[in-house]
Parts: C-alpha cells; structure tokens; sequence
C-alpha cells in the first residue's frame, strides 16, 4: 500500500514536472549546448564559405582521382606526348664590322612533346615531365591532407598527454616539461626540418618514398608544444574549481580525473587550435616540397608542381606556362583559408560571451 | 622586478643550453660527405693527405659519431662558442661569426622595412576594423588578413614576379644589382637606387604576408578593449567616439601591441629563408638554405644557434616590455 502510494506520488510529480515542460517547451526551445555550437557556427557565413572550401579539396582530391581512374584509366604518373610544333625565335643585335648595328632574327620550327596546353583533355595541360596537371593536382591535394591531419591528431594526442600531466601534478612534473617545451619552442622550425631531411636523404636504407613518413614524425615533434600549452594552460585553471573538489572527494582516479574530467573541457580550444594548424602544416609540407625535400619525384605534391616557376631553374615557365604553377598555389590558399575560417568560426562559436 | 629578470635571464641560458645540445645533435646527424666531397680534388693532386682530412674532420669534430664522440665534441664546440669562435664554414670558406655578421644587415634590412609597413598599415586597419566590428569593411579587411597569412612565400613571390618583373617589366627579377650596370666609383646615390628598386618586390613579399597578423591582433585586442566597462563609462560621460576611440581604447591596445611587436624585433635579424633564396637576395637566409642544403655543418650549427638565441632574446624583451608598458604589471 505505502508503495503504492510513493508511485502515485511520483506520477504526480512527472505529471506536474511534464505539464511544466510542455508548457515550457512551447514558449522557449531547449536547445543542447552541442546544437547551440552548431548554430553559432552556421550563423556566420565566414565558416560556411570555409566549410565549402574545404570540402570541395576534400572531394577533389579524394574523389577526384577515382573518378579519373575509372574514366580514362590513368593516375599521376601517366606520361602523354602531345605533339606540337612551336615557333621558337631566336633574336640578337651585334655590332658589325662597319661599326652599324645588325639585329639578327631566326624563326625555326621545333616538335614540342610535353608542355601541352591547356585542351579539352587536359583541362589543365601537361607539365615538363609529360604528366597531366589537372590530375596531379588531385594527388597533390591528397598528400597534404593526408599529412596535415595525421600531424595535427598525433601532435594534440602528445600535447594532451604531456600537457594533461604537467597541468595535473604540477611541481617538478610541470617544471621538466614545461622547460621542454620551451626548448621545442626556441627551435627554428624551417631550417631544422631543412637538416632533418637532408638527413633523411642521405640515409640509404630510407626508401625514398618511405622518407614523408619521417618528415611527419619529425614535423609533429617539432609541434606538439602549442597544443601542450593550451591543455596545460586550461588545466591550471580548471583543476580549482569546486566539480574537481568533488571528482576528489568521491574518489574517482587520478587517470579518470584527469582524461575524464579536465580533457573534455580543454577540448574546444584544442579543436580550434588543432583547426588552424592544419593550414600550418600545409604551409611546411608545401615549402618542403617546394625545396625539393617533401614526396619525391614522380609523385606529385603541390609545393613541387609551384618550384617548377621557380626562377633561378630558368624563367620561361614561370613566364609562359601560368597553367603548371598557379592552379597549384590557389589550391594551398583555398585549403589553408577554409582552415583558418573554419578555426575562426569554431572558437566564435565556442566561446559563450561572444553575441552578434 | 630585478629578481624576476636575473630568473627570466637564467632560464633563458638554460633553454639555450638544451637547444645547443638539440641542434648539435641534429647537425651531427647531417650527411659529413662534404668534407669528403670537397677534399677529394685536394687528395687526389696531393695537396691534402689523408692525416689532413682526418685531421679537418676532428677539428669540426665529425670524426667520430658515436654518441660519446659527439658528446665530446660538443664540449669542445661549446667551449669555443664561449670563445664567440663558432668555426669556419665549409662553404663559405670563412668564419661562420665573420658570415654572419655580413650577411645579417641585408635581411634586417629587408624585415625592418617590411616590418614598419606592416606596422603603418595594420594597426590602423585593425582598429578600424574592431570600431566597426561585423561591417562590410571589417570582413573585406580580415579575409585579406586571413589570405595573406595563408599564401606560401613562393607562390606569392612567383606571382609578384610573373606580373611585375616579366609582364610588365617595372621591377627586377632577382638579384641585388643590376649586373649589366656599370656604376662609377661615385655613383652611390644611383648604386643606392638600384639596389632599393631590386628590394621592392621582396619586401612587398614580406609585408603582405605579415600585415594580416598584425591587423588581426590589433583588432582581437581592440575588441576586448571596447567591450570593457570604462569605454561605457567613457561613451557615458559623453566623450566623443573618437576620443573614446583613440585616447582610451587605444592606448590601452598598445600594452599587448608593444609587448609582441618589440618581441618580434629580434627575429628580424634572422632572415627570411625562402623570400630570399627566391629573389636571390644574399642575405642570410639565402646563405644559410645553400648551406644546408650543401652539408655546411658549422655554418647551419652557428646559424640555428643564432636564431634560438633571437628567439629567446624576443621573449626577454617582450617580458621587459610589457613591464615597462604597463605599470599595473608587478612581476615576481
């Protein structure tokens, strides 16, 4: 009978507390502070422009050489002779004998077989090796978001751990670490990367293709530290308030405290952060690339395919052939940019003082 | 506050320290063919014996790379560093201290001006872009910023140069002089111009990729500042917006832009490696990438050393600064 009653009393309860939510529900929306995110993040159109960039690289480089694959059965390295002949003219003044001045001028014909132009199938021609632009493109993009993610996630996987521990314990725990990430800090980060893959290079047991799976590891240890700082930077601050108080007193471990308590809540800031990184990483892995250090040869990267304009190899592709470099460059600015907005736009939306 | 500093100083020593065991380490690893490479014409006339190259090997202490030798030769590298002898570049054929200091002006040269423009152009566009927050203005201004920070150095540059030094023909291509010209002894004024006429595009390099840092950390800092509570009493008592805007949020966005700019002055010493290679401007960044890329271990040990030594000095010094800045600060 007296557990009867209980019941009844908590249907009644229930009944109330639903009456007074439906009575809520229709005056005001309860939204899930997730969802709330998710509506900040949409509202702004800067990181939806950012979210369409990168996801149409994303397609493009993804998809893209399956599609060619398919379609017309070739990959990055397929060599096309396309036959054409240039006019190459050839001039020069000298001073004669007689003291007048001649001007020389020869027009010959030549078979050019690589270089081709821009033609209906090859959107973006060929290069100097014979391969098609367009498609390498695709294989370029592949290789840089490739990197840049796998950077980024093992670099914050280092970077909490690290941090986590440095920001939990505190004392000389947070003293040796912290002094080793201000060692990782004072490193220039260009030329030692320069060293390394020269390294890397020299090394004969290294295959060749086997050398940007080095390059990665060496580029997430020079970059763990920003994502250590941010999580042990939070911690700190977090680790006083009242909900760890009582994480304590209940009894729960130091590794659920730490990895279950304090982790989640640096985590907004480590995704922007994580977010605007990748631009970085592109940038490095391209100017490596640029320098000839990144994916060997014949694998395409987008770094690599921009050093064809470089001018000091000769200036007649980064004067007559804008085809091979620039569609390359936009592609790296429209990766990195839709990075950046994406970032910009998480940490708005993150952020809960911030109201438009 | 002398306290603090004598504590800043030390760790700054300190850092130092483990970046020269790092960097030495890292350079020690570096392919030592180019003594091999250099010495073997030598070897062949007879001009060097073996002992010789030997010899030079231990004296750049690349004999022995086992990791007690390179500990060893370490402490010899480092009591000469102490010395200020950081050695004789292989390249360069003279000492890495003499090149250094050669080259270091020109590169200074180029980032002090870039980074003065960057100074002019984006403080003031970041302040407007914050007073205006959301307006069309704001988001033309920060999408530039955000783009040129995303642009690689390179592609920049080729772009510069397809479009000014080949398709019109206003600017140089590469170089510092022009090496058709013959000046007289006395033409300084037009050796002057010349050489300033070769550095425009590097620098518009340099100040494009940096003026949307500046601008966007001027803004973000402004924008804290209007949104505290004294600009609303300001606003309140009736100040005019531009003297709320310029009298009192600006002058107190100067505390974080004085700390980072003056932290970024010694940095401008360290070159910009890839601008420079791609102008082929001999700067030091220029000298130290063909260094590297030769196998030059003194030279890539003594520069890296010298920019982790620009990079700790910067921290100093936006730590000094920001004490000096603001008198609120009392550190300990």
């Amino acid at each position: 009978m007296a557990m009867n009653n209980e019941n009844e009393k908590k249907l009644n309860y229930t009944d109330i507390d639903e009456h007074m939510e439906s009575e809520a529900e229709q005056h005001f929306k309860v939204i899930s502070p997730g969802r709330m995110v998710a509506k900040r993040f949409f509202k702004s159109k800067l990181s939806i422009a950012g979210l369409v960039m990168i996801i149409f690289v994303f397609l493009f480089s993804f998809v893209g050489p399956l599609i060619v694959d398919v379609t017309w059965g070739y990959k990055e390295t397929q060599v096309f002779k396309i036959e054409r002949v240039a006019d190459m003219i050839t001039t020069a003044e000298f001073a004669g004998p007689d003291g007048k001045t001649y001007s020389y001028y020869d027009k010959s014909q030549t078979v050019l077989l690589f270089k081709a132009p821009p033609s209906a199938s090859h959107w973006l021609g060929t290069d100097t090796s014979g391969f098609d632009i367009f498609t390498r493109l695709m294989y370029g993009g592949r290789i840089s978001l490739t990197i840049s993610f796998i950077v980024i996630f093992i670099e914050t996987f280092l970077g909490i751990i690290l941090g986590g521990l440095a920001g939990y314990y505190g004392k000389w725990v947070d003293q040796v670490i912290m002094r080793i990430v201000d060692i990782f800090n004072c490193l220039p980060g260009l030329p030692i990367l320069l060293i390394l893959s020269a390294t890397i290079s020299s090394i004969e047991s290294i295959k060749a293709e086997h050398r940007i799976y080095y390059l990665m590891a060496f580029m997430t240890l020079m970059g763990w530290t920003g994502a250590a700082r941010i999580v042990r930077g939070q911690i700190l601050m977090l680790r006083e308030q009242e909900y760890m108080m009582a994480a304590e007193t209940t009894g729960i471990s130091a590794f659920n405290r730490i990895f279950k308590h304090l982790i989640p809540n640096t985590m907004p800031q480590l995704i922007v952060s994580a977010t605007l990184g990748l631009g970085g990483v592109i940038l490095y892995e391209s100017t490596l690339s640029y320098l000839g250090l990144g994916v060997p040869f014949p694998r395409a990267a987008w770094g690599s395919m921009i050093a064809l304009a470089d001018p000091s190899k000769g200036q007649e592709i980064l004067a007559y052939y804008p085809n091979m470099w620039v569609p390359a460059g936009i592609l790296i600015v429209v990766t990195v940019l839709g990075f950046s907005f994406i970032g910009d736009g998480l940490r708005d939306a993150f952020d809960p003082r911030m109201k438009r | 506050m002398w306290k603090y500093l004598a504590k800043r100083l030390a760790l700054g020593v300190l850092i130092l320290f483990g970046v020269s065991i790092l960097i030495y380490m890292l350079t020690m690893l570096m392919p030592a063919d180019y003594i091999d490479n250099q010495t073997a014409a030598a070897l062949q006339s007879g001009a060097m014996t073996k002992e010789d190259v030997q010899h030079l090997k231990e004296l750049y202490g690349l004999a022995d790379k086992s990791f007690t030798g390179i500990l060893k030769s370490y402490a010899k590298w480092l009591s000469n560093v102490m010395k200020g002898n950081l050695g004789r570049s292989f390249v360069y054929g003279r000492p890495v201290t003499e090149v250094l200091s050669d080259y270091i002006w020109i590169s200074f040269l180029i980032a002090f001006i870039s980074y003065i423009l960057e100074i002019i152009i984006g403080i003031p566009m970041g302040i407007k872009a914050a007073v205006n927050q959301y307006s069309p203005y704001d988001y033309t201004v920060s999408v530039f910023a955000m783009m040129g920070a995303s642009l690689p150095s390179f592609f920049l540059s080729a772009l510069l140069m397809n479009v000014f030094a080949i398709r019109l023909g206003i600017f140089p291509l590469q170089g510092l002089t022009t090496a058709t010209k013959i000046f007289g002894p006395n033409d300084h004024l037009q050796i002057f111009l010349d050489k300033a006429w070769h550095l425009v595009l590097p620098i518009t390099v340099l100040t494009l990729l940096g003026v949307g840092g500046t601008m966007k950390f001027t803004r973000t800092n402004m924008l804290e500042v209007l949104n505290s509570d004294y600009i609303r009493t300001a606003r309140a008592k009736g100040l005019s917006e531009k003297t709320v805007t310029y009298k009192h949020a600006f002058r107190n966005t100067m505390i974080p832009l004085v700390t980072s700019l003056s932290g970024m002055l010694p940095g401008l010493f360290g070159g910009a490696m890839i601008t420079e290679t791609v102008f082929a401007i001999p700067g030091i960044g220029y000298m130290a990438l063909r260094a590297t890329q030769q196998g030059d271990i003194p030279f890539v040990m003594g520069y890296n050393m010298f920019l982790a030594i620009l990079t700790v000095s910067g921290m100093l010094i936006s730590d000094i600064m920001y004490m000096v800045v603001d008198p609120r600060v009392k550190l300990s």
